[in-house]
Order: C-alpha cells, then sequence, then structure tokens
C-alpha cells in the first residue's frame, strides 16, 4: 500500500465528519487555554488548587441538570464560587493552604455524588462527566467553550504583566501599588472559568492535568516567563491532535488519550532536555 | 538637604500576625533624604515594620503617614525589595524581566515597556554592574548578584523612598560596598533610604540614621547611637553576652519575622545553584 496515501487517508479522512471537526476545534481551545492559565498555575504552586476547583464544578453541574439550567452555568457558579472561598479563607484563617483545600476538594465532590445518586434512572452520563468526552461535544457546547476560552485568554492578555509581577513576587509587586489581592482573586475566576471550558473534553478528573503538565514540560525547557507559555501552548496543541486521532483509531476514551500524550512528552522533555534533562545530568556527570 | 520634611511618621503603632503582636507603640519619624539602618534581634519586628510601611500590613492601631499620606496610597513613589528567601529563584526570568517589573506599576493596565523603559533599565543595571548578565536566569546567579538585580529593579523604578529587607544580608563585601554606594548616591538626591540589617558594622559606618528595634522602636537617632552600650543593651536584651570586657551579639542573620499566612517561602533555593546544577558561567 502507498504509505503517504494512507497517511492522508487516516489524517484527513475524519477531518470530513462534523463531530470530529467540532472536537478538533475543542481540544485545541482547550489545550492552548489550559496551556496559557497552566503557565501561571504552575509557577503559583496553585496545581492543587486546580484539582479541587474541578471537582467543585460537579456538584454545580448535576445542580444544573435538576434545575434545569444551562450545564456551563451551573459549572461556573460552582467552580468560581470554590475557587473565590479557597482565596477567601486561605487569606483569613491560620489554617495552611493545602489542609483547606483538602476540605473543600472532598466535601464538593461528595455533594456532587449526594445529588447525583438522588436522580433515578441515571438519566445523565457519569462517566462522561468525570472522564469527558470531546468526540461528542454539541455545536452549542462548542459555542460556550469558545466564548469562555476567548474571556479567559482576553483576561491574561490584558492582565499579562501584573499577573507575572504579582506571581513573581507578590510583595514587591503589592508594595508599589499593583491591587495583589483583586488580581488574586480575578486569576482564581480565570481558573475555575480553565476548568469549565475543559470539562467537556477531559472531564473532571483529569483537568488537573491539562492545566499542569504542558506548563511543566515547558518550565523544564526554558528559562523565560514568555517561552515557557509558548511552549507550552504547542505541547497542549500537540497532544490535544494527536491525542484525537490516537482514540479516534483506538476507540479509546479521548480526554485520558490527550492527558497519556501530554505526559509522554512531559517524560520526554524530563530525559532528553538539554537543560535538566536526566541524560544531560548523567553525561556531565562524567 | 536642610528642608524638614518627614517621609515616614509613625505615632503609636501596634501590628502583628493573627493575634499575636510583633510591634507595640511604636514612634518613628523619618526625615526625607535620610539613609536609616533598622536594626535589631531576631524576631523583634524589623521586616513587620518594613511591611507596615510599605502598605503590605495593616496596622492594628495608631497612625501611620508615608510620604505625607496614608500606607499604601503612596505606593508609585515606593520601591520594595523583599528578602532573598521570599523570592523562588528557579522562576523563569532573566536578570533584564527582573529589573523590567521596576517598571510596570508606572506604565499602568494593558500598556508594554517601551523605549523610556528599556534605557531605565538598562541604566539601572549599569549602575549595579550587572549589565553583562541582563540575559541570564535569576537562579544561575550569586547571592550578591542577586540582591545587586533587586536594587536595580528598585532603581529603574526611580521611587522617592526605598523599602529594603536585609539588602546587604549574605552579601561578598565588595557587593556591600557597592550596593552602600548606590543607597547612599540615592539619600544625597534626597531620596529616602530604609534598610533592615543585621550587620551593626555596616549600619554604623554606612548609614547616617538608625532605628533601633525591639518590638517597638527603643532608640532612633544618628548612626553613632549604636556604638553606645547603653542604647545596644535596650535594643538586643537578652541576646547581648558580656565576656571579659568584650561585648558579644547572639544572632542568626537567617532568621526572620513571622510570616503573614498565604506567604510562600524559598530558602531551600536561596543559596546559589551554579555550583551543583552546571550549566551557565
Amino acid at each position: 500500500m502507498d504509505p503517504i496515501g494512507w497517511l492522508g487517508h487516516i489524517l484527513l479522512d475524519p477531518l470530513g465528519r462534523a463531530f470530529f471537526l467540532r472536537a478538533l476545534i475543542a481540544a485545541i481551545l482547550v489545550g492552548t487555554v489550559c496551556a496559557v492559565v497552566g503557565t501561571y498555575v504552575v509557577l503559583k504552586g496553585l496545581a492543587f488548587i486546580g484539582d479541587a476547583v474541578s471537582h467543585a464544578a460537579f456538584p454545580g453541574v448535576v445542580a444544573a441538570f435538576l434545575l434545569g439550567a444551562n450545564y456551563f452555568v451551573g459549572a461556573a457558579v460552582a467552580a468560581v464560587g470554590t475557587a473565590l472561598s479557597i482565596g477567601f479563607v486561605s487569606r483569613r484563617t491560620q489554617l495552611r493552604l493545602d489542609t483547606t483545600v483538602g476540605v473543600v476538594f472532598a466535601g464538593t465532590f461528595a455533594l456532587g455524588i449526594f445529588l447525583y445518586s438522588t436522580i433515578h434512572g441515571f438519566v445523565m452520563d457519569l462517566m462522561g462527566l468525570l472522564f469527558g468526552n470531546v468526540l461528542l461535544i454539541s455545536f452549542n457546547d462548542l459555542l460556550g467553550l469558545v466564548v469562555l476560552g476567548l474571556l479567559v485568554l482576553a483576561v491574561i492578555v490584558v492582565l499579562w504583566k501584573e499577573l507575572l509581577y504579582a506571581t513573581f513576587d507578590p510583595l514587591g509587586a503589592a508594595a508599589s501599588g499593583l491591587p495583589v489581592e483583586l488580581l488574586e482573586y480575578v486569576f482564581l475566576a480565570v481558573v475555575a472559568l480553565t476548568i469549565v471550558v475543559s470539562l467537556k473534553a477531559v472531564g473532571i478528573i483529569l483537568v488537573v492535568a491539562m492545566l499542569v503538565t504542558p506548563a511543566a514540560t515547558a518550565q523544564l525547557l526554558t528559562v523565560r516567563f514568555g517561552r515557557m507559555m509558548a511552549l507550552a501552548i504547542v505541547v497542549g496543541i500537540v497532544s490535544a491532535v494527536i491525542g484525537l486521532y490516537v482514540s479516534l483509531w483506538a476507540d479509546a476514551a479521548s480526554g485520558a488519550t490527550i492527558v497519556l500524550i501530554e505526559t509522554a512528552l512531559f517524560l520526554a522533555a524530563m530525559t532528553l532536555g538539554p537543560r535538566t534533562g536526566l541524560l544531560a545530568k548523567l553525561r556531565r556527570a562524567d | 538637604m536642610t528642608d524638614e520634611r518627614i517621609d515616614i511618621l509613625m505615632e503609636d503603632v501596634s501590628a502583628g500576625y493573627g493575634t499575636k503582636a510583633a510591634l507595640e507603640d511604636v514612634h518613628l519619624e523619618v526625615p526625607a533624604g535620610s539613609l536609616l539602618a533598622v536594626v535589631g534581634p531576631n524576631g523583634a519586628g524589623k521586616s513587620t515594620l518594613l511591611k507596615v510601611v510599605a502598605g503590605l500590613l495593616k496596622p492594628w492601631s495608631g497612625s501611620v503617614e508615608v510620604l505625607g499620606k496614608p500606607p499604601g496610597r503612596a505606593a508609585h513613589r515606593i520601591a520594595y525589595v523583599p528578602q532573598a528567601e521570599m523570592v523562588d529563584w528557579q522562576f523563569p526570568v532573566t536578570v533584564e524581566d527582573v529589573v523590567t517589573m521596576g517598571r510596570y506599576p508606572k506604565l499602568g493596565w494593558v500598556k508594554r515597556p517601551g523605549a523610556a523603559d528599556r534605557q531605565a533599565v538598562a541604566d539601572a543595571l549599569e549602575q549595579v554592574g550587572m549589565a553583562d548578565h541582563r540575559r541570564t536566569q535569576i537562579g544561575s546567579l550569586s547571592g550578591g548578584q542577586r540582591r545587586r538585580v533587586f536594587l536595580a529593579r528598585a532603581l529603574a523604578a526611580e521611587p522617592d523612598l526605598f523599602l529594603l529587607d536585609e539588602p546587604v544580608t549574605g552579601v561578598d563585601a565588595t557587593t556591600q560596598e557597592d550596593l552602600m554606594d548606590i543607597l547612599e548616591d540615592q539619600a544625597k538626591r534626597g531620596r529616602t533610604v530604609v534598610a533592615t540589617t543585621h550587620d551593626l558594622a555596616c549600619a554604623a559606618q554606612r548609614f547616617q540614621r538608625v532605628a533601633g528595634v525591639n518590638r517597638t522602636v527603643v532608640a532612633q537617632g544618628p548612626a553613632s547611637l549604636i556604638l553606645d552600650p547603653e542604647v545596644l543593651a535596650k535594643i538586643y536584651g537578652g541576646h547581648l553576652l558580656v565576656v571579659g570586657g568584650q561585648t558579644y551579639l547572639m544572632d542568626d542573620a537567617h532568621h526572620h519575622d513571622e510570616a503573614a499566612s498565604g506567604e510562600r517561602h524559598f530558602h531551600a533555593e536561596s543559596e546559589p545553584a551554579g555550583t551543583h546544577r552546571g550549566g551557565k558561567d
């Protein structure tokens, strides 16, 4: 068989199908938004908060279903509300941040399970909620994703340098007049919206990987902030596209496949990276 | 030089973290153009004093006026440099990136740095002798170079008031002299410089005024004040050890005030990374 023709066949054929095209657009958008926001999340050390907020979206989604409200509204209200309360509590109490997050994390998820168990007849797709399925995304869902995704990107573009300064040196930034506390809350809201955008694609359990892994991979490869974000976007998009095709061929869960590709790229950067790579370190040790 | 403007005025100020007081009944007066060293033992509240002036910590009571306004209201005219361990040195920024941040607050929202900002950054780097390292990631700098970079960031902001937390702690003698020359020059131009320090010799020789802190300001005046054993005893109390007519100071420069909740510290990263990481330089 002609290998080039075969490859073209495999890559181009799915593009003719509307569901795949929708999934591709959604996955690329999610990959981009998660990489951009994830760069700040990784540098701020907020990975655990991302995980907690994604679990907090669960009761919001179930409540929206029970009340007949919009999916995105339910998820966004729950996620943003939780993110802001974690921020508030961590600033006002003596408890360590990871303790607070741990409590909120489990509590909100339990509320989601509780609400879900009151629905009889399993009309809602629990697996889809927990693990996502971007291949099943509807046109209206895609529209919601695009609106929220662009909103998140716009906030980051506007606050780029202020967020950078406040992330790097919160004390210096606050003393020179930047509203660091307000920026912190805005950023937590942005993280929450990013998670809402990603839920349909990768689900509650794996969102944190989309947020953290591309940025972590990029941090292994560069020492400049701008380049770190650019590289994270590349990793996010490449993983989304490859993951989507692989999940189609292998008939496997799309979210998990995307996250596996991201993880593979992270491991590659960790072993082969010119700066921090284990191979380079071994060579230097000689 | 002789104008009587007071840049920092604190009266009856108490402040602390949670329910624990770090400072009580503080009275402090810093005339414009001062080069003031804030000295005192560990946990005496030196950093807390600086944070109150910087508007980073709201005092529990008393009145504070900074550059003629309540703290935080004249923030654009203030440059604050935190202690070295408050910074994540593995953060992906270069020397030039850090110094450029000093320009951000005056730039305003959305705007990106322009030619004037780049010039100010280049000048500041030149002044601290770090122009050749401008593309270096901050983690591969030595302790002294890191303090130089943060002073450059403060210079690039062109402030009227410098607030520096331990700017010469853990740096080599040359760097200490260089940094003090720069601060002295800024004070001569009428800017006010307030720096906490553990180094009494440096405070006595290189600063013009001192404020001795031990949970309150116990003494303030010309730098020669801290050569007076009585004043020293007031500031250091139990930290002083008199052996055979010699006075020794028992203190640990790496300890600092209790942190506010939510602050991140990076003690593990505070040593220069160059030696064990290989890589640059």
